[in-house]
């Protein structure tokens, strides 16, 4: 139980930094604060494990790429494009951050009701994993921008690590690789994607992509 | 076995060495694709007879890396009674085939052809002989996606691509209903194998008779039962001849195997799974002769006369389980007998007749019966040989369509007699309707042969016919040969259909056993009327010699030039029964110009007899099916957002679920 403390407090900046995400329409805000939280997140697995090699490969590993490469490659296409603010996202910022709140309600409510192990009964990895994962959702659901969208993967991901981190023991170091891969290749595919959306259709809007249905 | 499998090896060398030579070596691609399928053929009749002549089961078996299944095979007398009819047919096809594909429209891509063909075959010997349910289901889906891209062989053709459309979309609903019998029925044995599904015979009856209905759907479709048989009259004309002929001879009864096999597994059920049959059986029958009679399609007109005899064999075997149920073994042998006999026989003359079909549609160009005519002086063989089969086909003495017929009849009299009351009144009903089928039939083949083979030629290119060469006419042969041997031997054929029946009714088995003098006598009486008619026929070659005739033209009805468009019309030929019989339930639609002024005026007449299963029943229905599910097109918006929000949902209501419980 000691033991979570100090990780249970950075659990809870991340929800709070949830929150920031779903409410804010500045693009270079989210980006670090993503990249702030990909950070915070990196240190999860010292705080739990202790310093081992494989916790210090694994913290390493996430602050690079979560915490610094990745955000500044963000940084770098918004530059690019010049583009700042999500300008109308499908649904408004205040009623995505009351969805948000209601789905980390929700989080908390549904992890009290599943059958935890002794060691992480009252832990909040669970339900703050659950609500990360949410506002992933949310947020691609709702915003329309290339970027934002990227962006909402980038949160997804960060809930799917959570989740890991309490699998690490029992998971082999290909499995946590292989969720470091799969956010290189997610944002590796938003970016080809906004590339391409850029130049076919001079605009960085996902709207435009629906002319592909059917 | 061996020999099976050197069979299959052939088939599956041949599948691959036919589509090398590609597109512009076509002679060879079709060398090797046809010869292939015949050597395939030889090694497999060798082990059909062998299997037939042999008593008990061949069994063979290999593991397999898929959940349930296993490579096990198994060639008892009722395998190799499929096979004996599937390996004739398939070589007379090939042999056809070898000259059929070089010339005409179907030139394109005979590799290709060749490479389904032999697949076709291959497929169709493993439902017969497959051992296990994800075997037999694989082989069956096999052989209808082969036989799907044989009937799409002319894929420039709208005609068609539709007809294989609805093909495929019947067989794979068919299909469903031997799913979900497969799935069930292994959920309650615990394995695949059909050796483990001999627990389903002590099932209670309400649960048996799901099961056979599903085998009843499911086989159904694919043999074109009644209410089923759409795909039929449009899937065998689009097809090369001697596909419809593998198709209507040997694929359609594939089902009719697979309702016998796996029927068997199930408890000998209640009276109403054969009445049921029967009814089925006898209004398809009627159904069929009389559409047939309405077509001018050559092949539809076979292929709906297809639907009849699948009908007839039903009603046969409906009426084998409701004597057997009953309590009247003598009958229940005779109608399994009758039953098998004639599936047998009409792979044999339907096939000859879907070739001669061919043949005839080679030489004057068209499937039109309108469009031929006076053919039988330019194809005289092709001629005598289609004369072979209608007479075959029409139950007329020394050929072979008689014999399995006279012993449907003789079932049917046989309890007609012995019961009494209502009982006994309706085999003796169905007596009547099935001789009624038979009138049918005889008038559907004078249509053929009195149209197409007699008269004038009614266009161009029928009076430029040629004959076809001698791969095409050996086929042909072989078949009405064949046909005849049935009609002059019958014990044969008796002794055939009692080694097939001895695993589904082995009662019945040991009467036909005992039964030799009646195939004996009949194949007497054939010899003498064979006889007869020879006589007959060199005295008066002879008579006519002496005094000959003097040609002169016919009465032109007061026409000053009679042309062959005067001439009685395939429509024409069939107005008595069209207009004064059936139709009120059919509407055949007629567009009728005719009108009685003093002045002739330019008049237009136009007849057409779509089906009505087709147009009132599945048409509309799949219409309405289609409209309800666009209500659901709504649902791709072709947007990402709208995707990842079902995903969302659908997430939230998994977790709402899992934490309710």
């Amino acid at each position: 139980m000691d033991n979570y403390n100090p990780a249970n407090m950075l659990l809870l900046l991340v929800i709070l930094f949830n929150f920031f995400l779903l409410g804010s329409s500045r693009l270079n805000a989210c980006i670090r604060t993503v990249a702030i939280q990909g950070g915070i997140l990196s240190l999860l697995p010292l705080f739990l494990h202790g310093f081992s090699g494989h916790s210090l490969i694994l913290a390493g590993g996430a602050f690079l790429l979560k915490g610094i490469a990745i955000p500044f490659l963000l940084l770098r296409a918004i530059r690019q494009v010049h583009i700042r603010r999500e300008m109308e996202p499908l649904l408004g910022y205040v009623p995505t951050l009351l969805l948000g709140t209601l789905a980390t309600a929700g989080a908390f409510i549904f992890s009290d009701r599943l059958p935890l192990i002794e060691i992480h009964r009252g832990s909040l990895f669970i339900p703050v994993g659950l609500a990360t994962l949410a506002t992933g959702f949310l947020m691609l659901i709702t915003r329309r921008k290339a970027i934002t969208q990227a962006l909402g993967y980038l949160i997804f991901e960060n809930g799917v690590f959570i989740f890991g981190m309490l699998l690490a023991e029992a998971m082999p170091l290909m499995v946590e690789a292989g969720v470091l891969l799969d956010l290189l290749v997610a944002v590796f595919v938003m970016g080809i994607v906004m590339h391409q959306i850029n130049r076919e259709f001079s605009t960085m809007n996902t709207d435009q992509l629906s002319s592909l249905r059917e | 076995m061996t020999l099976l499998f050197a069979a299959f090896f052939l088939f599956i060398l041949g599948a691959l060495l036919a589509v090398i030579p590609g597109r512009t070596a076509a002679r060879a691609a079709t060398l090797l694709g046809s010869g292939s399928a015949i050597l395939g053929c030889l090694f497999g009749l060798i082990a059909a007879g062998q299997g037939l002549i042999a008593e008990g089961a061949e069994t063979f078996s290999l593991p397999w890396s898929m959940p349930g299944g296993a490579f096990s095979l198994r060639l008892d007398g009722l395998s190799a009674f499929f096979l004996l009819l599937l390996f004739i047919v398939g070589l007379a096809g090939a042999l056809y085939g070898a000259e059929y594909m070089k010339g005409g429209r179907e030139r394109r891509r005979p590799g290709l052809h060749w490479t389904w063909y032999n697949l076709l075959i291959l497929s169709m010997t493993l439902v017969v002989t497959a051992a296990n349910g994800l075997l037999f289901l694989f082989a069956w889906e096999c052989m209808s996606l082969t036989s799907f891209f044989l009937v799409i062989n002319e894929y420039d053709l709208t005609e068609a691509v539709e007809a294989g459309w609805t093909y495929l979309l019947a067989t794979h609903l068919g299909a469903a209903f031997l799913f979900a019998f497969f799935l069930s029925a292994g959920a309650l044995s615990g394995s695949l194998e059909f050796a483990s599904f001999q627990v389903l015979s002590q099932l209670t009856a309400p649960v048996a008779s799901g099961f056979f209905l599903l085998l009843l759907v499911g086989f159904g479709s694919k043999a074109g039962i009644f209410p089923f048989h759409v795909w039929l009259p449009d899937a065998h004309p689009a097809a090369p001849s001697h596909v419809s002929a593998l198709m209507s001879g040997v694929m359609v009864k594939t089902a009719i195997y697979g309702l016998l096999r796996l029927s068997a597994f199930l408890p000998v059920g209640p009276a109403w799974w054969g009445s049921l049959l029967m009814a089925i059986g006898i209004i398809g029958a009627l159904f069929g002769i009389t559409m047939a009679a309405l077509q001018r399609d050559i092949k539809r007109s076979l292929a709906y006369s297809t639907v009849e005899n699948i009908g007839i064999i039903l009603l046969a075997l409906g009426f084998w389980m409701h004597s057997r149920v009953n309590g009247h073994p003598l009958a229940a042998a005779f109608a399994l007998a009758g039953g098998l006999i004639h599936l047998l026989n009409h792979a044999l003359f339907k096939s000859l007749l879907f070739l001669g079909a061919g043949s005839l549609m080679h030489g004057s160009g068209s499937r039109n019966l309108n469009r031929m005519g006076g053919l039988m002086r330019r194809m005289p063989v092709t001629g005598l040989l289609i004369v072979c089969g209608g007479l075959a086909i029409s139950a007329l003495p020394p050929f072979n369509g008689l014999i399995g017929e006279w012993f449907i009849y003789r079932a049917l009299l046989e309890s007609g007699t012995v019961l009494s009351g209502l009982a006994g009144f309706f085999p003796l009903v169905l007596i009547g309707l099935l001789a009624l089928v038979g009138g049918m039939v005889l008038i559907v083949m004078t249509r053929i042969i009195g149209i197409a083979l007699a008269g004038e030629p009614r266009s161009p290119e029928a009076a430029k016919a040629r004959e076809a060469g001698w791969p095409m006419g050996s086929a042909m042969a072989a078949l009405a040969l064949l046909c005849l041997t049935g009609g002059l031997m019958p014990v044969f054929l008796l002794q055939v259909a009692g080694r097939a029946a001895t695993l589904i009714d082995p009662s019945a088995a040991t009467i036909l056993a005992g039964t030799t003098m009646a195939p004996w006598w009949l194949g007497i009486m054939a010899i003498l009327l064979l006889v007869c008619i020879l006589a007959a026929y060199l005295f008066l070659r002879w008579r006519q010699g002496r005094t000959p005739v003097p040609a002169s033209a016919t009465w032109g009805c007061g026409f000053a030039f009679p042309s062959s468009r005067m001439s009685y019309s395939a429509e024409s030929f069939t107005e008595l029964p069209q207009s004064a019989m059936f139709c009120s339930c059919l509407q055949p639609s007629t567009e009728d110009g005719r009108e009685i002024g003093f002045f002739p005026e330019a008049r237009r007449f136009a007849f057409a007899a779509p089906d009505p299963m087709l147009t009132r029943v599945f048409k509309p229905f799949f219409r309405w099916a289609a409209e309800v599910c666009s209500g659901f097109r709504g649902l791709q918006a072709g947007q990402l957002h709208v995707y990842l929000l079902y995903i969302f949902s659908a997430t939230i209501l998994l977790l709402v679920w899992v934490g309710q419980r």
